[in-house]
């Protein structure tokens, strides 16, 4: 099927995009990330770290109508492909933004191919959702899941649920006899086990499910085809946050470098430092590159999307690393500080690299398709 | 851009003629390029011809390659968007159209790479009338094949510390030194030449001239690569006489306009239809994961070795990436600037190249070891001479450090290493 050249990036992308930079910008968000932070640093003695996120902006973000951005016009959204989300999603990385819209994104593919317009709606109105797709050892595969269903009643333990202290409900994945489910369940019906993470921007939990009556989403026996459909749009929703991260990493270091002073002369000066941040550029533009035609394959090409997802998030995840990696060693000793925000950037992306598999189990599933 | 002429010219049957109504004309343009590319395409020469077209040494191979480039400017294929007045068609903006079916039908290359990708463009931006009608149109035709005579022996990455010099003598200058690493230097009946015509001023003491190499005062000797193909040439000027009609903008103004030379060498300009390789990356990542399914070790195809499979993949992402980059580039909104993405090209371009060869060689195993002319080498030894070749990429028109520079300082402000 043909794709658009420009992707599908349209006039009103364009516009949704530059709106969710100024906004993510004007928020501040880190500034209020690090009070809530405060006393929590020492990992042996500080106090214990809630999940923080500005419910305020989340509610404007909301008002904004970024949440129903991907909801079908049917169930009350505004009918938008996964390029638009992936315009807000990269935006979202690079502000390091803690909200609970990423995890209500990727719910919006998985609804969406299981046409599970109800709960669609649910978000149309600002209900937030995450997914419960993975086992104990985080094979990230659906397919891990050690939740049972019987009938609709629901039993196990869901592990690395992210957002798990932002959202509304889950979106759980369980095997009944037929084979893979999808339900929802109530964050009120099930026990929340905060983990204690590297990532200051994220939460994630460990939920245990015990004969819990839940809604279905996608019946026992079609949940590995709605999630191998939605798959692609969740590895680019989260490749297009890697890439915002990245270039923020990439802007961040390249100031520094002219800022910090060093032997008389600004740091960038020397190639062994400007030729890493070079190579810091072209990674991040080649994640970018590949993000945006992976989501456009996802809305125009279905049949190749899951190969070009593949790529955007191998991509994705070594970039981050390296990224992450040439941020905090150029800038030196106060990289390497909590008071830095390169640190923040560097754990969101250590912690994205893995989620949903990272750059060597992408290339694996891609070698299948070639 | 080139303007769209009104006079008529007469042009191969069934293609179309410039006008209004861009798209219907652009997808008609396409068809007709293909078309023409399937109906036209030459038979094979009798010894393969080298990979790319700086590799080119040999008569038979000059001969049938300038035939096929004349035949490929005449159908419109070369100097596409070139206002006609200058021999060119007269089409906007259609050159792209015809490089992009060019490369894709995988015709041979145009030989006069350097007179397509460097001196035309150079010639239509600083050239004088007289010199764009007097020197154009034999480019497009392949009757005049033109050499670049920048670098030297003190003077390759550091291209402003030439001295090479230029001395007044009338309504003549008088040319003496030495350039090196000249591609098509034996080949070719004309240099762009830069030579220093003041000493003291390094930036605006050098001017740039159109050389005609054949005069007592030149000397061209080939080199030998490390492949044993003769990639380019030395030139020696003992008293090499220009005509002042034949320098390119004003005296003093060479560094200027060979900036805008480098920028067609180094960015994503096709200029006016410069082909230089028939392989395209992605052609080339394909090959290598068919050559590392059908080649064993012990049996078992190199693609089942998670290691090499691995590294095949990662560079078949990374060449996918350039492709997008293609489509991103033009997206003001998402390309980063205009010019991040199409800098980056050579320096990314060359490198992945190399590596793709070097992992070739690897699935290869001792089978790398055999080379052109052995009856067991596979494919006639075209991984490891590729190999080899690919440092031409990340050594020449400013090596991949050159490269960095340059993208360091002009697409992310960082200091100016001088």
């Amino acid at each position: 099927m043909a794709q658009p050249q420009d992707f599908g990036f349209d006039d009103d992308i364009v516009m949704l995009k530059d709106a969710a930079n100024r906004f993510l910008g004007q928020r501040q968000t880190l500034v209020q990330l690090r009070s809530s932070l405060a006393g929590t640093e020492d990992p042996y003695r500080g106090k214990e770290r809630e999940g923080w996120y500005d419910p305020a902006a989340w509610q404007e973000m909301v008002d904004l109508g970024w949440a129903m951005l991907a909801v079908p016009e049917s169930a009350g959204g505004l009918g938008l492909g996964l390029v638009a989300a992936v315009a807000i999603q990269e935006e979202i990385g690079r502000a390091a933004c803690p909200t609970p819209l990423s995890s209500t994104l990727q719910a919006t593919f998985v609804l969406k191919e299981a046409q599970a317009d109800a709960h669609l709606a649910k978000i149309a109105e600002g209900s937030t959702m995450a997914l419960a797709l993975f086992g104990e050892d985080g094979t990230p595969d659906a397919d891990s899941t050690t939740v049972t269903a019987d009938g609709n009643k629901l039993s196990g333990t869901s592990c690395y649920v992210q957002d798990a202290q932002k959202v509304d409900g889950f979106i759980v994945a369980a095997k009944a006899p037929e084979g893979l489910g999808l339900y929802w369940v109530s964050k009120e019906s099930v026990t929340i086990h905060r983990a204690r993470i590297v990532d200051l921007t994220r939460d994630q939990a460990r939920i245990e499910i015990e004969d819990v009556e839940a809604e279905v989403i996608a019946e026992p026996g079609s949940g590995e085809q709605v999630m191998a459909r939605a798959l692609p749009a969740l590895l680019t929703l989260l490749a297009a946050d890697m890439a915002g991260a990245a270039e923020w990493q990439l802007q961040t270091t390249a100031d520094y470098a002219k800022l910090r002073v060093q032997f008389e002369r600004p740091i960038g000066f020397f190639q062994a430092v400007k030729h890493p941040i070079v190579n810091m550029m072209i990674a991040a533009d080649e994640t970018r590159s590949l993000v945006y035609n992976a989501a456009c394959a996802y809305d125009h090409d279905p049949e190749d999307a899951l190969r070009c997802a593949r790529m955007a998030k191998a991509s994705a995840s070594e970039t981050a690393a390296f990224c992450s990696n040439r941020s905090t060693q150029l800038h030196g000793g106060i990289g390497f500080t909590w008071e830095s925000d390169v640190q923040i950037y560097h754990k969101r992306q250590m912690h994205s690299q893995f989620l949903f598999g990272d750059a060597s189990w992408q290339r694996q599933k891609l070698a299948e398709l070639l | 851009m080139a303007a769209k002429m009104t006079e008529q010219q007469a042009s191969p049957e069934g293609r179309p003629e410039a006008g209004p109504e861009a798209g219907k004309e652009a997808r008609e343009f396409r068809e007709y390029c293909r078309r023409w590319l399937e109906e036209n395409r030459p038979p094979p020469t009798e010894t393969p011809l080298p990979q790319a077209s700086y590799e080119v040494t040999y008569d038979d191979h000059r001969a049938y390659l300038c035939d096929w480039q004349a035949k490929c400017y005449e159908a419109g294929l070369i100097a596409t968007d070139v206002p006609k007045v200058y021999g060119g068609h007269g089409y906007d903006n259609f050159q792209s159209i015809a490089s992009d079916e060019v490369r894709r039908s995988k015709v041979p290359y145009f030989l006069n790479w350097i007179g397509l990708g460097m001196v035309a463009p150079t010639l239509l931006i600083h050239g004088s009338e007289e010199q764009k009608k007097r020197f154009l149109k034999p480019i497009f035709s392949a009757e005049e094949i033109w050499c670049q005579g920048y670098s030297e022996p003190g003077a390759g990455s550091d291209l402003v510390s030439l001295q090479t010099s230029a001395v007044k003598d009338g309504d003549q200058w008088i040319i003496n030194g030495s350039k090196v690493w000249t591609s098509l230097g034996s080949l070719a009946s004309w240099m762009l030449l830069l030579a220093r015509n003041d000493k003291q001023d390094k930036y605006n003491g050098i001017t740039c001239f159109l050389l005609p190499i054949d005069q007592t005062g030149v000397t061209v000797r080939p080199i030998h690569k490390m492949t044993g193909e003769c990639g380019f040439c030395e030139v020696f000027f003992e008293n090499a006489i220009v005509a002042d009609d034949l320098r390119v903008d004003d005296v003093g103004a060479g560094w200027k306009v060979a900036m805008s030379t480098l920028t067609s060498e180094r960015g994503a300009a096709t200029g006016v239809g410069a082909v230089t390789h028939t392989e395209s990356p992605l052609s080339s990542v394909k090959e290598l994961i068919e050559l590392a399914k059908t080649t064993k070790r012990n049996g078992v195809p190199v693609w089942d070795d998670p290691v090499w499979r691995d590294r095949i993949v990662k560079l078949y992402i990374r060449i996918e990436a350039i492709i997008q980059h293609a489509r991103r580039a033009p997206i003001e909104a998402i390309n980063g600037g205009a010019m991040r993405l199409p800098l980056q090209g050579k320096v990314v371009g060359s490198e992945i190249g190399q590596d793709l060869n070097a992992t070739a060689l690897g699935v290869l195993g001792m089978q790398s070891s055999l080379y052109v002319g052995d009856e067991h080498a596979v494919r006639n030894g075209r991984w490891p001479l590729g190999y080899m070749n690919s440092y031409t990429g990340t050594i020449s028109g400013g090596s991949s450090e050159i490269q960095r520079n340059i993208l360091g300082e002009r697409i992310l402000g960082l200091p100016k290493t001088k």
